[in-house]
């Protein structure tokens, strides 16, 4: 894997997530706004702290398994992936499980709204 | 014990997150829970790979040392953390439209 090797693990993470968008018509994608505004409000102090253990040297990485390309704050290019894939990945898996189960209700039904 | 200490606040922060701002309580819905069983062992997966494969590392000081396939046990609480937070904002956004 080399270099590859992070960058694989997120190429799974994209494989095995993003056939539910069609399989299970989750239209996560087609609401990549929606998601967007869900995922960037959390992932920045997701990404502060990643920031502060990879200075403090809590965690680091491999230079031969990544890309080597960095972006602010000495995170690494893959690093920033992570933060995209993995939630529209688990968004996904919630609205595929809303699919199947349209009972359990997850919050944004309609008639929630009126309570 | 910074990565312990600092996972377990997170996960404090997104319940709290949860519960008093989206005010969704994903923390009480099946379908939550549900999705994060379908999770958790690619989330395993994943990190043993990351972990096993070297290809992240961590400092011994920063964590417990406990490891479950491979990966400290502060990831899972990372993740979890991170899953709960961007799960509760994505149904609150749902509730506008």
């Amino acid at each position: 894997m080399g270099r590859w090797g992070y960058v694989g693990m997120l190429a799974f993470t994209v494989a095995g997530s993003s056939w539910l968008e069609i399989a299970f018509s989750v239209r996560v994608l087609r609401r990549s706004v929606r998601a967007f505004q869900a995922i960037l409000p959390i992932a920045l102090p997701f990404l502060t702290w990643d920031a502060l253990a990879i200075r403090h040297h809590d965690w680091f990485f491999d230079p031969h398994q990544i890309l080597g390309i960095y972006g602010p704050f000495q995170i690494p290019a893959e690093e920033y992936l992570f933060f995209l894939v993995v939630p529209i990945a688990a968004i996904m898996t919630l609205e595929a499980v809303r699919q199947v189960k349209p009972h359990w209700l997850i919050g944004d039904e309609a008639r929630e709204d009126e309570k | 014990m910074s990565y312990t200490i600092t996972a377990v606040i997170f996960v404090f922060a997104s319940a709290l997150f949860d519960i008093t701002v989206t005010k969704v309580r994903l923390l009480k819905r099946r379908a939550f829970w549900t999705s994060y069983a379908i999770i958790l062992p690619f989330q395993l997966l994943t990190n043993w790979w990351l972990t096993s494969r070297n290809i992240v590392m961590y400092r011994g000081g920063a964590i417990l040392g406990i490891r479950i396939a491979a990966a400290p046990i502060e990831d899972i609480l990372f993740g979890f953390a991170l899953l709960l937070g961007v799960l509760s904002l994505w149904v609150r956004l749902g509730r506008r439209s």
